[in-house]
């Protein structure tokens, strides 16, 4: 086990306007921590080169898929990892076109942290907002806005301080208490206020990049302490050559919230049957306690009926199963939500049919305005409020990202459809 | 206080959440096991995911018939102690039965494991891959899903990706159609192996180092073997070498090292300056965007 940032991963999200310097600045980041290793280095040497470029372009270590190689932009969500031996770092690198709303919903989803580029030169933009707003839909609770390009404006203060203003000014707007935003002035491409200090921001005295992400503390990434642990598999060896194993029964599923010890009494929905915790391992290992994220076996004292998709809680909660809730929706498809449809919801390991019974409104992430809608098309923001034909165990997203989440599928294409975070439950 | 799991603690149950998915959503998964370190953590998650039970699929090795045999007699006797079933689909087999025709006799055979695989997938109808692919190892990995959907030809289509958001997996798929699942996709070189040390794994072996006859090609190093002899104007030396990667041995190289602990290994690792990819495998070097082809075509 680890303390709150030592030896632990930290996953973050970049977002930005094309051109405002978001693959130059993961490009830094890498290339500052000595991530990027030579054989990358003399390829993105020779690409450089070949596009008639006189410095190695830092932009280009993260450029991914031949499609994007001969756009020139970046299409989907991709993966980066660095690790300074105080932390390893998951970064997801989301697109900034608007019509890949969809794509920063879904880097947003596993992220703590986002992190938002400003051209210093260009100030806030209608992007800027939508990135806000997105990653506070999406429960990120830390904000760090990273104004950049401070090089092509003489590292001034003066704008600086114009920006962070407007940025705050707007983010009033928005009406979220939850969310921390700091601010970083920067350059990108020479590297100041990233790993580096540089000598020519010194009127800023906060923490470099990386030290801030290095010390954000998400301990706290998901407010509930309430256990929540969800069934994934059950394990039955019935193995008659072994006494031991022959009624052995594990229940297997990772503690999503809470801690559960050996003894705890606790109670599995949605069929409310009560029992206490025998045993709890990991593998072949015996532990005393399961602390949130972790991947647990655990046997029961009492001989109950569980399946996959059951959820376990401790004795005394009282949350209780619901075919009702609304729900903060993202469409994620190309084809569009037909209401009178009925989608596949998936939630922890439990699946429902549902039903639409109301679209509520659609937001405008733009000016956050609520908009009557009848549909929903790809990257279109709804409350929508749903009937499911199974019982689901669910919590508000705002209090836990997990049990509150859940993705719809079309039942005939197979694909996932829509992203929602539930706002309520009805019932 | 909050606790919190460690970077190793974390990766490891992330990636024993996902074969638990695997395993709950697929009717007939099957996990890819090539006697590498890769798919050595795969096989140590899958105790941890599922002990003491046995694993809810069997283990599959594309075995190209150009392997080392260290890697094969190690191969056995693992499945064997770990008492699951190992199924060896063979490219050699594909080449007798004619579905796969090599260009020349000597050609790498690596590019016709997917001519095989998807040979094994119809003919077991399996509807789930595990495989140990990591993001950090080449560029198109980096945006693979961990549960990526292949269509009946099993190809790739990178532009059109299913959206995974959260934990929440949908590993949903019609007849024909499959899942490849990557429990590791986001553990780095050096988080594999700080793992086998963590867990005190045994490894085939060459990823230590070891005397071998190797030629100089190309600023490469070729192991000299039946399949990769050396040419008449090349000079056979003899170094101490370890393997990074196994695989076909005709497009596996070793690097020079001195290595031959995983302690020795780590440290040479954190301060390595050449990719893994790039160094070791022979045929990624072709061209920039060779992975992203090869995935497209039904890879691993
Ligand atoms: N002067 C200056 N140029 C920058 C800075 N950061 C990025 N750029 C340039 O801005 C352009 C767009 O950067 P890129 O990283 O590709 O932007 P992205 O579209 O957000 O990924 C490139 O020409 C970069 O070299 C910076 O801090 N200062």
């Amino acid at each position: 086990m680890a303390n709150k940032t030592n030896d632990t991963v930290l996953r973050f999200m970049t977002c930005g306007s094309v051109d405002d310097g978001k693959s130059t600045l993961i490009g830094r980041m890498l290339f500052d921590t000595k991530t990027i290793l030579t054989d990358t280095l003399n390829q993105i040497e020779k690409t450089s080169k070949k596009r008639g470029m006189t410095a190695v372009d830092l932009s280009l270590i993260t450029d991914g898929l031949q499609a994007e190689r001969e756009q020139g932009i970046t299409i989907d969500v991709a993966y980066r990892y660095f690790s300074t031996g105080t932390r390893k770092y998951i970064i997801a690198d989301a697109p900034g076109h608007e019509q890949y709303t969809r794509n920063m919903v879904t880097a947003a989803s596993t992220a703590e942290c986002a992190i938002i580029l400003i051209d210093a030169r260009k100030g806030i933009l209608t992007q800027t907002k939508r990135h806000t707003y997105l990653s506070t839909l999406v429960g990120i609770k830390h904000i760090l806005v990273a104004i950049n390009k401070m090089d092509l404006i003489d590292f001034d203060e003066e704008q600086y301080k114009h920006i962070q203003d407007d940025y705050l000014t707007f983010f009033e707007a928005i009406k979220d208490q939850k969310t921390q935003v700091d601010f970083v002035p920067m350059s990108a491409l020479e590297g100041d206020m990233i790993v580096e200090r540089g000598n020519r921001l010194s009127w800023y005295n906060g923490p470099t990049l990386l030290e801030y992400l290095e010390n954000l503390d998400v301990s706290d990434k998901n407010s509930m302490q309430e256990l929540r642990l969800p069934v994934q598999f059950v394990c039955r060896p019935q193995e008659s050559s072994n006494k031991a194993l022959h009624d052995f029964r594990g229940f297997m599923g990772r503690i999503e919230s809470g801690t559960l010890k050996v003894n705890d009494k606790i109670k599995v929905l949605p069929s409310g049957h009560h029992s206490e915790i025998k045993d709890m391992r990991i593998g072949d290992d015996f532990i005393q306690e399961g602390i949130t994220d972790q991947s647990v076996t655990i046997t029961l004292k009492d001989e109950i009926d569980i399946s996959r998709g059951d959820m376990i809680v401790h004795e005394g909660d009282n949350i209780a199963s619901t075919k009702d809730l609304t729900a903060m929706v993202c469409w994620l498809s190309e084809t569009p939500l037909t209401v009178n449809r009925t989608y596949l919801m998936m939630h922890t390991a439990r699946s429902s049919k549902a039903k639409i019974t109301q679209i509520k409104h659609k937001i405008d992430v733009n000016t956050l305005r609520e908009e009557f809608a009848d549909k929903l098309n790809v990257n279109d923001i709804a409350e929508i409020s749903f009937k499911l034909a199974q019982p689901l165990v669910i919590d508000t997203y705002e209090k836990n990202r997990v049990t509150g989440a859940f993705i719809l599928v079309d039942e005939s294409s197979l694909h996932t459809v829509a992203a929602g975070m539930v706002k309520s439950i009805d019932s | 206080m909050v606790k919190v799991l460690s970077h190793l603690d974390w990766l490891e149950s992330e990636a024993i959440h996902i074969m638990r998915e695997v395993a709950g959503q697929c009717s007939n998964p099957v996990l890819l096991f090539s006697g590498g370190k890769d798919s050595l953590c795969l096989l140590r998650i899958a105790e941890k995911a599922f002990r003491p039970g046995r694993f809810p699929f069997p283990l599959m090795h594309v075995d190209t018939g150009h392997n080392y045999p260290e890697v094969i007699e190690f191969r056995d006797r693992k499945v064997a102690e770990l008492g699951e079933r190992l199924i060896v689909a063979s490219v050699e087999e594909s080449m007798s039965k004619g579905t796969v025709v090599l260009n020349s006799p000597n050609e790498p055979r690596n590019k016709y494991q997917s001519i095989t695989l998807l040979e094994a997938i119809e003919e077991n109808i399996f509807d789930c891959c595990i495989g140990g692919a990591r993001r950090d190892e080449e560029k198109a990995r980096a945006k693979e899903r961990i549960m990526s959907f292949r269509d009946e030809f099993g190809q790739w289509d990178p532009k059109n990706q299913r959206p995974e958001l959260w934990d929440l997996y949908n590993a949903r798929v019609h007849k024909g159609e499959n899942i490849r699942a990557f429990p590791i996709s986001n553990w780095t070189e050096m988080d594999v192996w700080q793992y086998i040390a963590r867990e005190n794994l045994e490894l085939p072996n060459i990823y230590f180092a070891h005397q071998r006859d190797i030629i100089k090609r190309n600023g490469s190093i070729v192991p000299v073997t039946e399949f990769t002899p050396a040419r008449s104007d090349e000079k056979i030396e003899n170094l101490t070498v370890r393997f990074r990667t196994v695989g076909d041995i005709t497009c596996t190289a070793p690097v020079l090292s001195s290595a031959d602990t995983v302690e020795k290994i780590i440290l040479e690792t954190a301060s390595t300056i050449i990719s893994e990819r790039g160094e070791t495998r022979l045929d990624d070097q072709m061209s920039e965007a060779a992975m992203e082809q090869r995935k497209k075509e039904g890879y691993f």
